[in-house]
């Protein structure tokens, strides 16, 4: 049988592929087996079996469909900016099969029937494997705690209050025991709003030239100290969501050497740029936490290449153009990152000589699904056939009209980035096909 | 041509000839307020537009007084007395500017960068009346005007900004102005109301108001903007007064040829004390008169005035 992009049968093989698994790519030429949704065999070289429908993989990278621990998805709430159906096409246009969704939708994912609502969408829309989070508080609102047992069973994966600190440190300290016995993380959204106040960028030498409110990086250090150590005391697993400084790098190295149980994510925007992009008062460099120091840059791009930070996430968070096109100061906060997170990983990781295009896969899948048990992002036999065909040497030119995302508020519009997705396969189906 | 670009949005954007051009014309400009017709018609017909998003009658005041007796067509909208609302974007406002074909468009806008954006997207010219703690260029070329008139060449001459530098965007187009012009510029406030970060602009930073006035020529004293700090900031009115308000005591141990500036409005007895606002050192005044010439210099600059026409000052 000869393949066909328009009927994926339910066996096949990839051929003449690079395989990219467990932080190395293979050096030689090999093939991914499919059937029935999941990876049957693999190996370099040509596959042994015969009569079974091969799609030439051209010499593409082949690596495990990349696992997003941070998206925001807006649904329910805010539609005119992302719903799960367009998140999960900017997903697997990104090369992603999994996501995790942040609760911070209007209202809050925060009872057992907002779990399973989303789940259902994502099965709906049938093109990522949708992983929600629960709020900690009602409403997130930071008193009290919601019912994690009821979303766990549900299918929530963690809990956060994420878009909002949990300013409390004795409700933080209850979550952390409470989620741990359910085993399931606590992920901090760590800023203390106390120290960064009306800020709207990093506070330092470009916050104060162009007279903008400055986030101090102590807003965030304290907060993930603080947070560290009620992990500590609880023995429990606390995720850190988008490290940007380089003083929680240091405080989650140390954490780590301790033997606790902190992971931590970073995202393509604070390893790429920093706080000078922000000298045109554009909107689109408006993220919290901010863009920061040329050496906070370097210290999170070091983390990732040496463990201390786990994984990379691309906290997704669209808006309309109609809200970006207020004044810096009045915008919200929050760029887009799925469709160019790959992208900028090769161009200012791997590109830079930072770390090598196996390690960025693992921080981009292997690892994000192993620390959350997410199924996926693996590329073994027996695994779910979650898999994406790149090139790591495409370039190609960001433009707000080449997005699946129903918002186009990258941070990346306009710049030329090297490494782009050809396709994306989830459970054996296709997801995503670039226009050649 | 003095100014090269069609816009005045910051001090960071001109250079040090252009600044001085400016001045040149705006000396000639102050030398006709003592006739007794003291218009020039170059904005006959021409519409300018007072866009003024935040509260300010002072400078809103000093914009329109040049602009009448540079005989322009003038409209004033304001955030309370307009249609402009809080929730429409710039882009709409600007959108809407464009459409009316004006001339010329002063903004006071309580973001930074909102002039910026302005200039970008309109054909006019447009003057920074003010972009949230950014830049005030025209407070800052009358207020570099006011110490020429005293010193003349600013070069090594030392100023001394005090106050809450973090919320000023006064002390910001001070800093880039006379920097340019070679002055030596000093911050001073509590270290709460001083962003670090402004050092790396050139300037010295220092918390103690005696050190930072010892050698002083131009003590330009901040509005404290009460309104904008919560108490967690400074400990309060009394404190500051006494730390860093400007005193007959600490204008006495000046040199004497320092004078003291201040932009307005000033809270008496909190950053400047009664005697001395009223007292011979300030140049308050000449402030406030320096500040009309320097608006109608870059309204007449900006429309294509001619420099020759305007006569020697
Ligand atoms: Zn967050």
């Amino acid at each position: 049988m000869e393949w066909s992009w328009q009927r994926i049968p339910s066996e096949f093989l990839v051929t003449d592929v690079k395989l990219c698994r467990q932080g190395k790519l293979g050096k030689r030429k090999g093939f991914l087996h499919i059937r029935k949704g999941r990876i049957e065999g693999l190996g370099v070289g040509a596959p042994t079996a015969e009569g079974i429908p091969a799609l030439d993989g051209d010499g593409l990278v082949c690596a495990p469909g990349l696992v997003d621990l941070h998206v925001h998805f807006r649904e329910p709430g805010h539609e005119e900016k992302e719903t799960v159906a367009t998140g999960s096409r900017a997903a697997a246009a990104g090369g992603y099969t999994s996501v995790v969704t942040m609760p911070n939708t209007d209202p809050a994912i925060d009872n057992t029937g907002m779990i399973r609502y989303l789940i259902d969408r994502g099965k709906e829309a049938g093109r990522c494997r949708i992983h929600p989070t629960g709020a900690i508080s009602p409403g997130r609102e930071g008193q009290g705690m919601t019912e994690f047992g009821d979303m766990v069973s549900a299918g929530a994966v963690g809990f956060t209050d994420d878009g909002s600190p949990v300013a409390s440190g004795g409700l933080m300290s209850n979550a952390l025991k409470y989620a741990d016995v359910l085993g399931v993380p606590i992920i901090t959204h760590a800023e203390d709003r106390s120290i960064v106040g009306k800020g709207c960028m990093h506070a330092g030498y470009w916050s104060a030239r162009l007279g903008m409110a400055g986030m101090a990086r102590a807003g965030e250090d304290t907060a993930v100290f603080r947070d560290v150590e009620l992990a500590r005391a609880a023995g429990a697993h606390l995720h850190v969501a988008h490290v940007s400084t380089k003083g929680v790098v240091e405080i989650i190295r140390r954490a780590k050497n301790e033997g606790l149980r902190i992971t931590a994510e970073a995202t393509p925007h604070h390893f790429s740029l920093d706080h000078s992009r922000c000298r045109g008062y554009s909107p689109l460099f408006k993220m919290n936490p901010p863009l920061r120091e040329p050496d906070d840059v370097n210290a999170v791009a070091e983390g990732l290449a040496d463990g201390t930070l786990d994984c990379i996430a691309t906290d997704h968070a669209p808006h309309t153009v109609t809200e970006k096109e207020h004044q810096f100061d009045q915008a919200p906060f929050g760029v887009t990152g799925l469709e160019t997170a790959l992208g900028v990983g090769i161009t200012y990781l791997v590109n830079t000589g930072v770390m090598d295009l196996g390690r960025l896969v693992q921080c981009m899948s292997e690892t994000p699904a192993r620390i959350f048990n997410l199924p996926g992002g693996r590329l073994e036999e027996g695994a779910e056939a979650d898999f994406v065909l790149f090139d790591p040497t495409r370039k190609w030119k960001v433009v707000a009209d080449g997005f699946q995302s129903r918002s186009d508020n990258s941070a990346y519009l306009g710049e030329t980035l090297i490494g782009r997705v050809a396709a994306t396969f989830r459970g054996g189906r296709l997801t995503w096909r670039a226009e050649s | 041509m003095i100014l090269k670009n069609k816009d005045v949005l910051g001090l960071e954007e001109l250079s040090a000839e252009e600044i001085l051009g400016v001045l040149e014309i705006a000396s000639r400009f102050r030398a006709v307020f003592d006739r007794p017709v003291r218009s020039v018609p170059i904005m006959r017909g021409r519409t300018v537009v007072n866009f003024f998003h935040e509260p300010s009658t002072r400078t809103r005041i000093s914009f329109e007084l040049a602009e009448k007796r540079l005989s322009a067509d003038i409209v004033n909208f304001s955030s309370a007395t307009s249609s402009f609302s809080k929730g429409e974007t710039l882009r709409d406002t600007a959108e809407n500017l464009a459409a009316m074909k004006i001339d010329m468009l002063i903004i006071r806008h309580g973001s930074a960068g909102a002039a910026h954006y302005l200039a970008k997207v309109l054909e006019c010219s447009v003057i920074n009346a003010g972009d949230g703690a950014h830049e005030h260029p025209t407070q800052g070329l009358l207020d570099i005007m006011t110490m020429r008139q005293r010193f003349g060449d600013l070069r090594g001459k030392k100023v001394t900004i005090i106050g809450d530098i973090s919320h000023s965007r006064v002390a910001r187009s001070n800093i880039w102005g006379l920097n340019k012009l070679g002055a030596e510029v000093t911050l001073c406030g509590p270290p709460t109301m001083v962003p670090g970060g402004l050092a790396r602009l050139g300037v010295n930073i220092e918390y103690d108001l005696k050190k930072a006035v010892a050698d002083a020529d131009v003590l330009n004293v901040l509005r404290i903007q009460l309104e904008r700090h919560s108490s967690k900031s400074f400990p309060g009115n009394r404190e500051y007064h006494r730390m860093y308000g400007i005193t007959e005591d600490v204008v006495r141990a000046l040199k004497p040829e320092a004078i003291v500036m201040h932009p307005g409005p000033m809270n008496r007895d909190v950053e400047i004390s009664s005697e001395v606002a009223d007292g011979p050192r300030q140049v308050i005044l000449d402030q406030v008169a320096n500040g009309v010439a320097v608006r109608m210099a870059l309204i007449y600059l900006l429309s294509g005035g001619d420099p020759g026409a305007l006569g020697g000052g």
